[in-house]
């Protein structure tokens, strides 16, 4: 039974019930119009980092966030849930890094922090490109058991392994590698537990390393807006949808429903 | 004019719609040049109906035998021998992982999710729709050859005859240490098309009332051809399978048609759904926020109104 060093990869998003909307001067996520919550679905991740560590004596869950200083919540937040140690990475430099940025400053974090395995969320909420995971068993150079619906690691065997079920949208496939390794979930793989009192106490003396991008020796031109291999030529808001007509049913609702599909021939 | 690099999407044999899409839009940007892993040999009519000017077939067990790796080592070599103007992958979960890794590796722009693709002089420019269709962004990549992924369900396929020959491709072999593929279970999709590429979806919430009465949903779908999706109420109270959920936390999708039922319209619902092209609704509460987008809405009981579509359904076709 070998201890493992297992890093989770949070995020911190608006608040779902907040208004999206990107900064009219730089067309990225107007982050202040927000208020900042963990990614709900990077709790998922928390919570099966918990469970690996609690399966192998010795582990030790380390946090791990790209962020604005805001970001020390959703840090907070995850320390609170059971994670030992936690690493936010700030500076001013990264705002508007794109994926490829983000993969590169999360993937140099992990290496200094060392890792046998790498938990993620499949998707965040907010940017929605479900390719930072990928990316970064790319850029460490490791194993991609990614989307996984149910994850067993095995750390009786040298090295230890990992098997996941990978759910994609074709169907399921049975994946298994040899850890380091970088590993993805997805939603309603686990009950993700709420902060207990004491929990939320000890998260506030947990340590909390903060990285600037020279502890990474990473150079500022190559992250932030500057250096995003993409960018948005304009942005406008989708107009309101168009004529719409709602009835009450009198008896004849689902009928008149087939008139509409007919007329738009859709039937 | 430049080849276009289109990662095709192929099961038992037949080509997936998506693939056709993504065929239609290189159409518009160059010359399709169309990627199959597998053998291409009795794909090559389909693909060059749509447009597809060369098939590159790359037969290999080695290829699927690993997570994502080896098909990113494929379209990388295939980057570096043909200098595509753009590279399309569906946007499927998998598809994204492809175009993400290909992104690292060729340090090149990945633009995820479009709905178009256009050239604007040299350019190519895709369509967006982020934060939930809320808002519709054009975007472009700034350096390297743009790695594309669109949506399903954004263009409607349009023929195109060209000659495809067929080629074998060799790849590197891909170096490394990689996830294995142990098993596979085919989906269990029970003949419905695939949640995000389906042409119809019809969606039950909460308003549906048991797991049993999701048969009325399923009967629906099925008049329709349809998919089954269902909201967030629905899948926590365990009447539909999670893999069903549509919303910002489950599938996105944009079909050509999507049918709620029972469902309220709340903000993460709507955020995997809006960009349906058109919008109906059953639900019994004239305030429910479903309605706002609903091209036709019908304030009543699903129970009542349903099984009266269905049978209309059936009356029309026949
Ligand atoms: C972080 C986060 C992420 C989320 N992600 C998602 C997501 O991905 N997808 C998602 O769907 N939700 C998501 N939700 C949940 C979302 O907020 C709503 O709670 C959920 O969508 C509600 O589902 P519903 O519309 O089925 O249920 P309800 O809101 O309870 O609505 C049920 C509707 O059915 C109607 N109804 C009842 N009986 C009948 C009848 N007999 N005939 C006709 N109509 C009837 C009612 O009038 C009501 O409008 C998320 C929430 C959070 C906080
Ligand atoms: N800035 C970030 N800091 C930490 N983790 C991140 C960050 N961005 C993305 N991730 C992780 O990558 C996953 C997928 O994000 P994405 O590819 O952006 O959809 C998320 O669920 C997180 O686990």
């Amino acid at each position: 039974m070998s201890a493992l060093r297992i890093v989770v990869c949070v995020k911190q998003v608006p608040d779902t019930w907040s208004e999206k909307r990107l900064d009219p001067l730089d067309q990225t996520l107007d982050r202040a119009a927000a208020d900042g919550v963990i990614d709900e679905l990077d709790t998922y991740a928390v919570e099966e980092a918990l469970r690996i560590e609690e399966a192998n004596e010795g582990s030790t869950v380390v946090v791990l966030t790209m962020g604005p200083a805001g970001a020390a919540d959703t840090v907070r937040k995850a320390l609170s849930m059971g994670a030992d140690e936690a690493v936010h990475v700030v500076d001013d430099a990264l705002h508007g890094s794109d994926a490829l940025a983000t993969s590169l400053v999360l993937a140099k974090a992990i290496e200094r922090t060392g890792f046998d395995l790498v938990v993620l969320g499949s998707e965040s909420t907010d940017a929605r490109m479900g390719v930072v995971p990928a990316m970064l068993a790319e850029r460490l150079g490791v194993p991609q058991a990614t989307l996984a619906s149910k994850v067993e690691v095995d750390a009786s065997t040298s090295p230890a392994t990992v098997k996941i079920h990978r759910q994609t949208d074709v169907g399921q496939v049975v994946v298994s590698a040899q850890l380091p390794a970088v590993i993805s979930v997805l939603e309603k793989i686990n009950e993700p537990r709420y902060p207990s009192f004491k929990g939320i106490m000890a998260a506030k003396t947990k340590p909390t390393a903060t990285w600037a991008l020279t502890d990474l020796d990473i150079d500022a031109s190559s992250v932030g807006l500057a250096a995003s291999a993409t960018v948005v030529v304009d942005a406008v808001a989708r107009p309101p949808r168009g004529e719409h007509t709602i009835i009450k049913d009198e008896g004849d609702g689902g009928s008149r429903i087939a008139d509409f599909l007919v007329s738009r021939k859709l039937l | 004019m430049a080849d276009v690099l289109v990662l095709v999407e192929h099961v038992d044999g037949v080509v997936g719609k998506p693939t056709l899409e993504l065929l239609t839009l290189a159409t518009r940007i160059g010359s399709p040049v169309a990627i199959v892993v597998g053998d291409g040999t009795g794909l090559a009519e389909k693909l060059g109906e749509y447009g597809a000017t060369a098939v590159l077939s790359a037969d290999d067990d080695a290829l699927t035998s690993s997570v994502v790796a080896p098909v990113v080592s494929l379209i990388e070599s295939l980057v570096a021998s043909r200098s595509p103007a753009a590279v399309l992958i569906a946007s499927t979960t998998e598809g994204k992982e492809i175009a993400g890794r290909l992104a690292v590796r060729l340090d090149a722009g990945v633009l995820t999710d479009a709905v178009d693709v256009a050239l604007d002089g040299d350019t190519v420019v895709v369509e967006q729709s982020v934060f939930g269709g809320s808002t519709v962004v054009h975007a472009k990549a700034t350096r390297g050859v743009p790695i594309v992924t669109v949506r399903p369900n954004s263009v409607t396929p349009v023929a195109s005859p060209a000659a495809a020959d067929v080629s074998a491709v060799t790849f590197p072999a891909a170096d490394g240490r990689h996830a294995v593929v142990e098993s596979r279970s085919a989906t269990a999709a029970g003949g419905r098309p695939g949640l995000s590429e389906a042409s119809v979806v019809v969606a039950g919430g909460r308003g549906v009332g048991t797991a049993e009465k999701f048969a009325l949903i399923e009967e629906l779908a099925d008049a329709l051809s349809a998919a089954v999706g269902a909201s967030r109420a629905a899948t926590d109270a365990g009447w539909y399978p999670h893999a069903a959920q549509v919303g910002q936390t489950g599938v996105t999708v944009a079909p050509q048609l999507y049918i709620a039922c029972g469902i309220s319209g709340a903000i993460q619902h709507r955020a995997g759904m809006q960009t349906s092209k058109t919008i109906v609704a059953i639900n019994k509460d004239a305030e429910a926020p479903i309605f706002e987008l609903a091209d036709f809405g019908v304030v009543g009981d699903l129970h009542v109104v349903v099984p009266q579509l269905i049978a209309e359904i059936a009356k029309r076709k026949s």
